[in-house]
């Protein structure tokens, strides 16, 4: 299947409504021009961008819809429909050329194209909810009436998702059911399949008639951790008696399906890349202009580079983002000073903390860190450093064993010598401190008296 | 080590080639650690342990291609090093709860704290059946001071890391560490279903019984203070606060006893005033679920190349034999009883003809490990086994049925 179906609207440029929303499944043959290939590419970035932010604000779902709304109206809109539809799938298509270099770069790809894939889709969806609540509401009481609470069926969706088999006695129901659907079928295809009507109607039927399928949790995996479904012996029913709630469920369900796919996808273009000269310079400098996080070398100059500023009910993070290529270090001498005046609070209290109880735990010891190699500590001072701090606790010995390694590791000295890089915002704050740990977030994780946090910003 | 052996078993040996890329890592004698072990064969492992004494013995995936050969295949195309099925596994840790137990702290375990380490087993183990619908499951004790466990499904065993973390993530409530008071945090008006089934089945019971005769977490100042300070209404907190400091001095009941009345008093006062903040509507579950429900080590369980502890295996710190657990009985389960390498050795060197790995039908088998065994071998082995024939036999009769589709035209 290669584009969802949406209820077919008069041309509106008030939301985000392509007739489709492509699955980029497949790139049709096209004929690019190279300043189009570049342009729409950029733009494209300004949205996935954008979306960045937003998550790292920590905005909630329906403020992610509307800002999604804005970046595509601003960066995306074209007055013609066709031309905005080949700019969606050109710029997805050129972006996966960039970002399927690395791992880094595959992930956050990954990472904001489904974000923005998943608030397209509810965008559409909530039209079609609010009109089709009240006539599921009506076909479902008819349904229920019929079938057994206990009873589920089978339906091979339009996804072609593996749903459990129905057992012998269900098949009477399933074919009294299956009989009317295909009436039901019947009555919107007389309706002609442009009026509006037949659209919802068969919107409608689709929903009411997946309520009971039976999905296996494997699918669905973000409604598990979060625990918005109910599951049984490894399968989750849609819920249909809240028709907000069921296509909650619905988007979490495509979007784990359009997740996978872009995922096999960037591996697949890693390995079938081959570039034109003409494109090489374009590609690159792609990937390092916006967000590139390039830590390979220590390379950091603000020291002052994350600040805080505290506003009522809302954080605003501003990051300024390491663009001179200009040296600096952090001697050991002078990291108490530094860190009392320019380090980010997540990083102060864990630095405190070290200096206080001279022990960290794992959680720590890997976001304090790799922060300091990022900040310009060299490997050798950071070793120094812990180990000042840790042989008061634990013995010269012990460090050597337990500890040393794993900050060779992070510099890329030991094992797979992989260059870390240290921790964003977004990742601190979606990390899990438990008993005993004082990593994370402050404004996340640590206790919500606004005097502290006041006092510690000032 | 002799009962390692045992453990051969346990690798579902369908596929020839199936034991030779799993994972395995040994912990020498002056912490050498060496990974990426492999054997092809149960007889290969067992020499190799017989031949370098590990302390530890961990158990990793079941890689693409075999662990100690993966530098001889070259890294690209479809040739990549990767873990191809590994069980889902959990690791539960006493010290995780330092800060809701009052008679041990770190290392150290008894018979007042082990109990949650039980209920812990009875939430997961009744999720994991009846929410997931998972069979194979098989808790072992760690040897000193938690349990891990073991599910071997073959759906378990094939889940992706984001699975993993999606499962972990169901399970996991408590979010406290050090600097937030309120560790327990249900948002909701009512609880999810499995939430709402373990308070109900298991953990409610637990902390007005086992729990207050045990740790009589209101007894004293500082207790109560660390309860109260999870409260977000500062009124009722100092109300309380100030009932019980004059009460402290007055009674002559018993330190449990004192806690049972402070808990009752709790929770009368918080039903008259839950309709102040939507924050105290859960308050009183909150509080239970912050003692009593099981903390997991998300990490251990989110990655599939994560080693985990062999069963079997002796910790190296408390000689002790990491046993497996009945969950169906895990309240007899006495950590401070299980069998230890000193006192194998000795029932070893007295005359040990029960010793015997493969005598199945010794009734009256009184040696330290047998009723382990044989509990591991007809609880978890053989239906393990069963099924992965039978898994076995129905992939090979789709395949010869698809094939003779595709000659029959």
């Amino acid at each position: 299947m290669e584009v969802i179906r949406s209820q077919k609207r008069t041309p509106s440029n008030d939301t985000v409504s392509n007739p489709k929303i492509p699955l980029y499944l497949t790139a049709r043959p096209m004929e690019v021009r190279l300043e189009e290939f570049e342009r729409f590419a950029v733009d494209r970035l300004r949205v996935l961008k954008g979306i960045s932010d937003g998550l790292a604000r920590g905005r909630n779902p329906k403020e992610m819809d509307d800002l999604v709304d804005t970046l595509w109206k601003e960066h995306m809109r074209d007055p013609d429909a066709s031309v905005m539809s080949n700019k969606d799938i050109i710029s997805h298509f050129v972006l996966r050329l960039v970002y399927c270099r690395s791992d880094e770069l595959k992930k956050w790809f990954l990472n904001m194209e489904t974000a923005l894939f998943r608030h397209r889709f509810r965008l559409q969806n909530f039209e079609a909810q609010v009109l089709c609540s009240f006539f599921s509401f009506m076909m479902c009481l008819v349904i229920k009436m019929i079938l057994s609470s206990c009873s589920q069926r089978a339906i091979v969706g339009e996804f072609g998702l593996p749903y459990k088999a129905v057992t012998g006695a269900e098949l009477e129901i399933f074919d009294y059911l299956h009989g009317l659907k295909e009436r039901l079928g019947q009555v919107v295809r007389s309706l002609g399949q442009n009026s509006p009507t037949a659209t919802v109607f068969n919107d409608l039927i689709h929903y009411s008639f997946a309520c009971y399928k039976k999905v296996p949790f494997e699918e669905v995996p973000d409604l598990v951790a979060g625990r918005r479904v109910l599951i049984q012996k490894g399968y989750f029913s849609f819920d249909n008696s809240d028709s907000f709630h069921f296509s909650y469920q619905l988007v979490s369900l495509v979007v784990t399906q359009f997740r996978s796919h872009i995922s096999k996808a960037l591996i697949l273009t890693k390995r079938r890349e081959r570039e034109n000269d003409r494109l090489t310079p374009i590609v690159e400098a792609l990937s390092t202009s916006y967000l590139g996080p390039d830590y390979s070398q220590v390379r950091i100059v603000h020291l002052k580079f994350v600040m805080y500023i505290h506003r009522y009910g809302s954080i605003e993070v501003v990051n300024f983002p390491p663009q001179s290529t200009e040296y600096a270090e952090i001697s050991l001498k002078d990291i108490d000073q530094v860190a009392k005046s320019s380090f980010p609070l997540c990083m102060r209290h864990l630095f405190e903390k070290v200096r206080e109880d001279h022990l960290l735990k794992q959680g720590g010891r890997m976001q304090l860190g790799l922060f300091l190699k990022a900040v310009g500590v060299k490997l050798d001072d950071a070793l120094a450093f812990w180990r000042a701090e840790f042989t008061w606790k634990v013995g010269s010995e012990r460090f050597d064993k337990e500890y040393a390694y794993g900050i060779r590791h992070n510099y890329g000295k030991e094992g797979k010598s992989t260059d870390y890089t240290p921790y964003a915002c977004q990742k601190i704050i979606s990390s899990a401190p438990g008993s005993g740990d004082h990593h994370g977030c402050p404004y996340r994780h640590f206790r919500e008296h606004e005097e502290d946090v006041r006092k510690e910003t000032s | 080590m002799l009962m390692l052996a045992v453990i051969d078993g346990k690798h579902p040996g369908c596929d020839d080639y199936y034991f030779g890329r799993r994972e395995f890592s040994f912990t020498l004698e002056n912490d050498v650690y060496l990974r990426y072990k492999s054997f092809k064969s149960a007889s290969a492992l067992e020499h190799a342990i017989k031949s370098c004494f590990p302390y530890k013995i961990d158990i990793g995936a079941v890689y693409s291609v075999d662990p100690d050969k993966r530098h001889a295949y070259s890294q690209t195309g479809t040739n990549v090093f990767t873990p191809v099925e590994r069980e889902l596994v959990f690791d539960i840790d006493i010290t995780d709860y330092d800060d809701v137990r009052y008679c041990c702290s770190g290392a150290d375990v008894c018979s007042k704290c082990w109990p949650l380490m039980t209920v812990a087993i009875k939430v997961i183990h009744t999720s994991l059946k009846e929410d997931f619908g998972f069979k194979h499951i098989l808790w072992v004790f760690s040897g000193r001071r938690g349990v891990h466990c073991w599910v071997c499904d073959p759906k378990a065993r094939r889940m992706t890391n984001e699975q993993r973390s999606a499962v972990a993530e169901y399970f996991r409530v408590y979010k406290g560490n050090e600097n937030n008071a309120r560790k327990v945090a249900l948002m909701s008006y009512s609880l999810h279903p499995f939430l709402a089934r373990s308070y109900v089945d298991f953990l409610k019971g637990f902390f007005e019984g086992e729990l207050q005769e045990n740790q009589s977490i209101f007894s004293t100042k500082d207790k109560y203070d660390k309860i109260l300070e999870m409260m977000s209404d500062e009124d009722i907190q100092s109300e309380l606060r100030e009932k019980w400091e004059k009460s402290a001095n007055r009674s002559s009941l018993s330190e449990e006893a004192i806690s049972l009345v402070r808990w009752e008093q709790l929770k009368n006062t918080l039903q008259s005033k839950k309709h102040k903040a939507p924050t105290l509507r859960m308050c009183v579950e909150e509080i239970v679920f912050t003692f009593t429900y099981p903390r997991i080590d998300l990490e251990v369980s989110k990655q599939m190349n994560h080693l985990l502890k062999a069963p079997f295996c002796v910790h190296p710190k408390t000689g002790r034999v990491c046993v497996p657990i009945d969950p169906n009985n895990c309240d007899e389960f006495d950590p401070l009883a299980v069998p230890t390498l000193s006192q194998l050795i000795e029932e070893i060197n007295s005359g040990g003809s029960k010793m015997d790995v493969d005598d199945d039908d010794d009734d009256d088998d009184t040696s330290l490990l047998g009723k382990s065994i044989k509990f591991f071998r007809s609880s978890f082995l053989e239906p393990l086994l069963k099924s992965c024939k039978e898994e076995i036999e129905n992939s090979y009769k789709t395949k010869i049925g698809k094939s003779k589709d595709s000659f029959s035209w």
